[in-house]
């Protein structure tokens, strides 16, 4: 592992702090994007060349860079949305609690029991700061649409986490696991859009009050 | 010798390059607005002809309000001692110098929003509330940027900590560097009350920061805030820059001639900031400075790692 890859998490964990502290949509996807393009890119930095690698490769660019994001941004011209405008907790506050999150992300990651070529990377606390964020944004954000970004960021930190086991695993399951991430977006679009031409909002805060009449 | 002759240009540059400063921002702003703009030497002629005014002072103000613009300038003059200037140490240093460093500015913003507030001025008030909230808000960006920094040099003296960052750091740290350096930015157009934080040009009480609570000040008290201001701006561009561009030349003129080569091109880098951004909207800064807050801990994270 060298140096160029922790700084390229370094820029991952930066960009978690984009999504958290943005309120523009159209921002947040293409911040996601290109999480996505730098995870896609770090296996083959890690990894010494293979046709494998190559093939995962280019299928994480094609999938994270372009596909999803223009799926989303399908969603959100379709459901006629710019921004988040009243997310259950402020930006400053998820801002602030994202940065201690990921400090104790790294506190966290002292203390695992991790194989010791693994001890002194940065992939594994940046695996942790991208999971909590992706919880956050999860948690915190009103709109459908924000709750798919922090899906994503979600992903991407079980992603990074998968880095360090690239190698060990066949074709088949990251195949499957992208795939499995390209239809979970492609529902949720087709949901969120459902969502808003019902409702004329896509708040889901609002279907809690969805009950059976008594 | 070589000591003594360091000290003399470090007072000399403390003393009469602050204003040239204003003079290239103010021209490069007006070259991007296809302006001729006011002549580089300008902030000079403005404080003199301030300095020869005589001063009006309102019956309802106290000692406080003469002792403001003095003391910030002293407390400003005074942190100037402690900082280097690109390759040289500064002229006082010892352990813990950094933190007076920081509170020297924290003693001068206090005497300017005290005297706003003996004014009486409802709009002063705001300015002088406006400034507190902001500075606190900047304030642990700056000391998380200087525990880095004292981190990465092993001292806590501004003078080691400022001129051992070198090329060999950059490379070896380069995102943590990159994040503290961005987060030092922000904090250095905030405190000095630029765009994107405060319009130093506009006269709209509602708008301005800083400005708002020096309405009252006339003639020389005024022309001591102003070349204060100049000074602050020069001093938190001189840390700025010694982190940014740890050039080292090997001579002492060449190191001289160098650092205020940088300087320069940060005033034009602040003009080009000044031209292309607007002034934020007022509940925007907070999150900007959090942002910033945010960047230099976050560097602080991976040093200490």
């Amino acid at each position: 592992m060298n140096s160029l890859a922790d700084q390229l998490l370094v820029l991952v964990m930066l960009i978690n702090f984009v999504v958290l502290g943005s309120s523009r949509l159209a921002f947040c996807i293409q911040a996601v994007a290109a999480q996505g393009v730098i995870l896609g890119l770090l296996p083959g930095i890690i990894h010494p060349f293979s046709w494998h690698l190559a093939g995962i490769t280019a299928c994480i660019l094609l999938a994270k860079g372009l596909i999803i994001p223009w799926l989303i941004n399908d969603a959100t011209r379709k459901a006629q949305i710019k921004r988040e405008v009243e997310p259950f907790v402020g930006y400053v506050t998820t801002l602030l609690l994202g940065a201690v999150f990921t400090a104790m992300a790294f506190v966290f990651a002292e203390r695992l029991p991790l194989a010791p070529a693994h001890k002194d990377l940065l992939v594994v606390p940046a695996s942790i700061a991208t999971l909590l964020t992706g919880f956050l944004v999860l948690t915190t954000r009103r709109k459908a649409i924000s709750q798919v970004i922090g899906y994503l960021v979600l992903e991407n930190g079980i992603f990074i986490f998968g880095l360090l086991l690239t190698e060990a695993m066949p074709v088949m399951v990251e195949a499957g696991v992208l795939l499995d991430l390209l239809v979970g977006i492609f529902v949720m679009g087709i949901v969120i859009n459902q969502i808003s031409h019902e409702f004329s909002t896509i708040d889901t805060s609002l279907l809690s009050a969805l009950k059976e009449e008594s | 010798m070589a000591a003594i002759v360091d000290m003399v240009v470090h007072l000399l540059l403390v003393i009469l390059m602050p204003p040239l400063l204003l003079g290239v921002i103010g021209k490069t702003k007006a070259l991007f607005a296809g302006r001729v703009g006011a002549p580089f030497l300008q902030p000079y002629h403005d404080i003199i002809r301030l300095f020869r005014k005589g001063s009006v002072f309102s019956r309802t103000t106290t000692w406080l309000f003469r002792a403001g613009p003095v003391v910030t300038l002293a407390a400003t003059a005074t942190a100037a001692l402690l900082i280097p200037f690109g390759n040289h140490e500064a002229p006082v240093s010892f352990a813990g110098d950094a933190i007076l460093f920081a509170y020297l500015f924290g003693l001068g913003r206090f005497f300017t929003t005290v005297a706003a507030l003996d004014t009486g001025s409802s709009f002063e008030g705001m300015g002088a509330a406006r400034e507190v909230t902001f500075s606190c808000l900047a304030e642990p960006a700056l000391f998380f940027a200087l525990v880095t920094l004292a981190r990465v040099s092993d001292s806590l003296s501004l003078s080691t900590m400022l001129t051992r960052v070198s090329a060999d750091i950059w490379i070896g740290e380069g995102a943590s560097m990159l994040l503290l350096l961005s987060g030092l930015f922000i904090v250095l157009l905030s405190e000095n009350c630029r765009i994107p934080f405060d319009d130093p040009n506009t006269h709209l009480e509602l708008t301005m920061i800083h400005e708002v609570m020096v309405l009252d000040h006339s003639g020389p008290a005024f022309g001591c805030i102003l070349y204060g201001a100049a000074m602050k701006l020069f001093l938190l561009g001189a840390f700025f820059m010694n982190v940014a561009l740890p050039f080292k030349s090997g001579s002492a003129a060449g190191d001289w001639a160098f650092f205020i080569f940088s300087m320069i091109a940060l005033a034009v880098a602040v003009g080009v900031v000044e031209s292309v951004m607007a002034r934020l909207r007022l509940v925007r800064i907070p999150q900007l400075l959090v942002a910033a807050t945010v960047l230099t801990a976050f560097s602080m994270l991976l040093i200490l790692r």
